[in-house]
């Protein structure tokens, strides 16, 4: 059933209770949203892209075009019970500020992001080069990636914000569960998936 | 441009409220007999589920699509509206109506009175949102629909959507909501103030009995229509199509008609004067000047509990009602929880952009009702 997606997003679903209230942060074609809408889930999904916007009007989700670091203010507080951020952090130009929004928006969210610290990274950094891969695929000139993080970087970034990790699922480079686990993640994963809760006072 | 146009249409005119069953208005009024002028293009299905209402904006007609015999110039919305077209006429049942208060053969101010024999004028009363919408059901009734696919409108016409969706959810499908506002702000009645001014002031005007006085305010409904004509445009708009060319190729200075734009708003202006009525668009500006439908917190109540699937479309260079003003139907109504899309398209053209073919703005209808054609099926 969900081969048609990236593997990813079919273990993003899975994190996700059925029936909950799902904003997409960066949705892409939608197919988040049209996975979770197989489990009775609803949401909305973001997106600037042009041709994105039409795939998921084209597929029924709901999608809105705004930006995410200046526009966040338009959802209400705790109107969602999850907001998703799938391999879009590195994109926006104020991390923290998104993700703050983000812990305003829902209780929890899901974060994911790709690991600069992947020893394939680490080895081309080594051989003096950037790092490229199957989750960082851009030349330096021409990246919609404006940020480079470890694992062992992102945390700090959580807690300083009050949100509390409740799962870190290391991915591989197709974007299935690595078979590692944690063990060794910031080494061997290639990305990595955040599960948080926003801790309120 | 993609599709066709639907070649020859004709409007028709039906009686939707009479002396025994005469139209509520919202202010407590009511008004019989009240005829309606619509279009319709393409077929209803059986079961009657593929119909799609148009809602034309201030000075729009039911002759939204295709050419009435004679004419060479379509209806005004025909570049989105036909076979092969955003809304699809092969797919779709169409229907357009004159709002009331117009003066496209729909009842308004300057439809007889039955009780005096003479134009209502200003007796006629004063008109709301939910006024053109109730109008706009007893159509469909006529037509026998009961709920509508879509129902699509900008700019006045959107707000007619909305109207509708917040009162009647359970009458249609989806609302497709163009460069339209739930809030007029202070600029906006300010234009809307001024352009009625000027056809009141009109020594013409005779207190709005000009129809039986044999006067009539055209002056000031040609500086009305110049006036509101500057805010359907972006400055961008205006600088591309005229600059500061002079009319006669060269400049003359005088206080007459000597740059292009001047001769363009003059054209305009005279234009309007053969297919408006100065008392329809009192009647039709103040509309729009009171509609807050927001201010009431009950409001979205009935579609919270009963989701209709919007689009609300919004044009970056519009600053008649400007992108911020779709916003703010977009976060009552995502914020309301109701299932709601939203798209900005970047266009040099202005408020009229919602009349014009663009691509990113045709294809986003398109892709919105492709899949409710789809879902139908």
């Amino acid at each position: 059933m969900t081969e048609r997606f990236r593997a990813d997003l079919a273990i993003i679903a899975d994190l996700i209770p059925e029936g909950s209230r799902v904003l997409d942060l960066g949705c892409g074609n939608g197919d988040l949203l049209r996975l979770l809408s197989e489990k009775g889930c609803t949401g909305t999904g973001v997106d600037v892209d042009p041709s994105n916007v039409l795939a998921c009007l084209r597929h029924g989700v709901n999608v809105i075009d705004l930006d995410l670091d200046t526009q966040l203010g338009e959802f209400g507080d705790d109107s969602y019970d999850f907001v998703v951020l799938s391999r879009t952090l590195q994109t926006v130009y104020k991390p923290r500020r998104v993700l703050s929004e983000m812990g305003r928006i829902a209780v929890h969210s899901l974060v994911s992001m790709p690991n600069f610290a992947h020893w394939r990274n680490r080895l081309r950094l080594l051989r003096g080069r950037m790092p490229m891969s199957k989750d960082l695929p851009f030349e330096w000139y021409d990246t919609p990636n404006l940020h480079h993080s470890s694992i062992p970087d992102l945390e700090p970034l959580f807690a300083s914000l009050d949100m509390v990790i409740d799962r870190r699922i290391p991915l591989d480079a197709d974007g299935h569960r690595h078979r590692a686990g944690n063990i060794g993640a910031n080494l061997l994963a290639s990305s990595v998936l955040f599960m948080l809760h926003a801790a309120r006072p | 441009m993609s599709g066709e146009s639907l070649g020859i249409v004709e409007t028709r005119i039906v009686t939707v409220f009479d002396r025994d069953d005469p139209l509520r208005m919202r202010s407590g009024a009511t008004l019989a007999p009240v005829e309606v002028a619509y279009e319709t293009y393409g077929e209803l299905n059986s079961d009657a589920t593929n119909a799609v209402y148009i809602c034309h904006a201030l000075t729009g007609d039911a002759h939204a699509a295709g050419f009435h015999e004679g004419d060479t110039r379509p209806g005004w919305w025909d570049n989105m509206i036909g076979p092969g077209r955003p809304i699809d006429t092969d797919r779709w049942f169409v229907v357009a109506s004159n709002i009331l208060g117009g003066c496209r053969g729909t009842t308004g101010p300057s439809s007889l009175n039955p009780a005096t024999g003479e134009p209502y004028a200003l007796d006629f009363p004063l008109l709301d949102m939910a006024d053109f919408v109730e109008v706009h059901r007893a159509l469909a009734r006529r037509l026998g629909i009961r709920s509508f696919a879509a129902v699509v409108g900008g700019s006045l016409g959107g707000m007619q959507v909305l109207q509708w969706a917040l009162s009647h959810p359970a009458e249609m499908g989806r609302a497709l909501i163009f460069a339209a506002s739930s809030r007029l702000t202070a600029q906006n009645i300010a234009f809307s103030a001024v352009g009625r001014q000027a056809i009141m002031r009109d020594s013409g005007f005779s207190e709005g009995k000009f129809l039986t006085r044999g006067t009539s305010p055209s002056k000031g409904l040609s500086v009305a229509r110049m006036m509101a004509h500057i805010t359907y445009l972006s400055e961008e708009a205006f600088q591309e199509k005229f600059g500061r060319s002079a009319q006669g190729g060269e400049l003359s200075p005088n206080f007459g008609i000597d740059f292009a734009v001047e001769s363009y708003l003059e054209h305009q202006g005279q234009r309007f004067l053969s297919r408006f009525d100065p008392l329809s668009y009192l009647y039709l500006t103040r509309v729009m000047d009171y509609f807050d439908p927001f201010a009431d917190p009950h409001v979205i109540d009935a579609l919270a509990a009963d989701p209709v699937r919007f689009l609300v479309v919004s044009f970056d260079t519009d600053w008649r009602f400007s992108t911020e003003h779709s916003r703010r139907i977009v976060r009552h109504l995502e914020g309301s929880r109701v299932p709601t899309s939203f798209r900005e398209i970047h266009s040099p053209w202005g408020h009229d952009s919602f009349l014009l073919e663009i691509d990113d703005y045709h294809a986003t209808v398109r892709a919105f009702l492709d899949r409710a054609a789809e879902e139908l099926a």
